[in-house]
């Protein structure tokens, strides 16, 4: 038990690697949420056939068969990712996929008379979204990607699986090392929830500070 | 052409087997102020959709200003309008809805400067001048900073004509902008749509069932019924001596609902 400290930093490297994953990950499943989830409303049928394909093929699938081909395939066309852009990739494009169709929903979740109003103000359609559409669209969206992002913070765990030393895998080697299994799996718990928490909460104030003034959307 | 600046020819709009609109035909004089009356689903509020832009037709021709609204000259002949062209013809036509439809979550103000910053190149500074004008115009300007939630269904929109006012349209469209209202509220806007056609040269065509108003302010008066006009004339001679049937009928039930013509 005197080594605890020093297993306690084990754990605290392996939740760090934990949170760069998840930050990096949902900074790229929201781009990548945001692109598909308009191109499926796009005008263009081959706009709307990719991102289609994009989102059935990422939902489709496991996400570590998805990690693995990111982490071990991809090497073989000649794109070598470390594990950390590996994780990053399969974990952000496959969280996107999630996400364009709460992107999707949300702006067709707008009334029929904004989009009219829009017309009748001649704003072109990239106005339209940009202007009016997106930004009541965004209120709609975020209890929604808070989920996701709860869910991408849960999947990260899977990077062990390319020796990726994240909190699971550090937890793993703790116990291997010290024989203990409660306590390095309790700390594990707590680190996740404590992170899942935190999500939650700035998904909370944002949504409060997105909806303050409005009605008629979100309360 | 510059007698008429709207001409409507033979214009028909079906929804799937129902016929909205057939074989109507009208014009309106720039400058001319128009009522279109009728029992619901008579096609009224249809034909100012479709003067919007809002709803296609299946046949027959809109000019604006000797223009086809819907075609537009390729090589010497008709062909779809494509965005740009109904972009351009927009510009000409300014509309009032029912229900509003304010942008909730921006203030009265943005709601105002929006359009003419995003279609005009306006400067923010200008549209903005021009924005408190106009709400000073509609009795709102100490209201620039609320948002839409905050105000009386009137005072929406009152905001909602400022808004419309903003990009200087030729040709304005009111769709029964009172119908939505609380009886106490009427005043407000129809007030304001007296002041604004006795003070400029729009043209504007409402559809209202508020008789007495239109009565007051329209210089013509089209009675419609199932997609056709049955019955036009100045408000003088149509409500007080309608000469056909179904108008006769429908003013008796207007009249015996309690409206004052």
């Amino acid at each position: 038990m005197a080594d605890w400290a020093g297993y306690l930093g084990l754990m605290l490297d392996g939740a760090l690697v934990t949170a760069k994953l998840t930050v990096l990950g949902c900074a790229l499943a929201l781009p990548a949420a945001f692109l598909a989830g308009l191109g499926r409303l796009s005008r263009h049928s081959t706009v709307r056939a990719l991102s289609v394909a994009y989102i059935e093929f990422f939902r489709g699938t496991s996400i570590f068969v998805q990690l693995f081909w990111a982490y071990f395939v991809l090497p073989l066309i000649g794109v070598t990712l470390t594990p950390l852009q590996a994780g990053v990739l399969a974990l952000g494009l496959n969280v996107g996929a999630y996400g364009a169709e709460v992107v999707r929903a949300a702006v067709q979740s707008i009334g029929r008379e904004q989009h009219e109003a829009c017309i009748a103000l001649n704003l072109t359609r990239w106005q339209s979204l940009r202007h009016v559409l997106l930004p009541q669209a965004a209120v709609v969206m975020v209890p929604t990607f808070c989920n996701n992002a709860i869910e991408l913070l849960k999947a990260t765990s899977v990077v062990s699986l390319i020796s990726l030393s994240d909190l699971t895998f550090q937890a793993q080697v703790v116990r291997s090392q010290t024989g203990s299994t409660a306590l390095p799996f309790l700390t594990v718990l707590v680190i996740y929830f404590a992170y899942a928490s935190l999500i939650s909460a700035g998904m909370k104030a944002l949504e409060r500070r997105m909806t303050r003034g409005l009605d008629g959307l979100r309360t | 052409m510059t007698d008429t600046i709207i001409d409507i020819d033979r214009v028909t709009k079906r929804y799937g087997s129902h016929t909205v609109l057939q074989d109507l035909c009208f014009s309106v004089r720039p400058g001319e102020k128009l009522a279109l009356i009728g029992p619901s689903g008579s096609g009224k509020t249809t034909i100012l959709r479709t003067l919007m832009t809002l709803e296609t037709i299946e046949s027959g021709t809109i000019r604006i200003d000797g223009e086809p609204l819907f075609q537009m000259e390729r090589n010497g002949s008709l062909v779809p309008a494509d965005e740009a062209h109904l972009h351009r013809m927009r510009t000409k036509i300014g509309m009032v809805f029912q229900l509003f439809n304010l942008f909730p979550h921006k203030c009265v103000l943005d709601n105002v400067t929006l359009a003419p910053m995003l279609t005009k190149g306006v400067r923010k500074a200008d549209a903005e001048r021009r924005a408190m004008e106009l709400l000073d115009l509609v009795g709102l300007a100490d209201k620039a900073r609320a948002m839409p939630a905050q105000l009386s269904g009137g005072q929406k929109q009152r905001v909602a004509i400022a808004r419309a006012l903003a990009l200087q349209p030729r040709i304005m469209l009111f769709d029964e902008v009172t119908s939505a209202l609380d009886p106490e509220l009427v005043e407000e806007v129809l007030s304001v749509m007296r002041m604004l056609g006795s003070t400029t040269d729009m043209t504007m065509l409402l559809v209202t069932h508020e008789m007495s108003f239109a009565h007051d302010f329209a210089d013509r008066v089209l009675f419609f019924d199932r997609g056709r006009i049955v019955e036009e004339g100045p408000p003088d001679v149509l409500f007080t001596n309608p000469t056909h049937e179904r108008t006769q009928a429908f003013l008796k039930k207007i009249i015996a609902a309690g409206q004052r013509i």
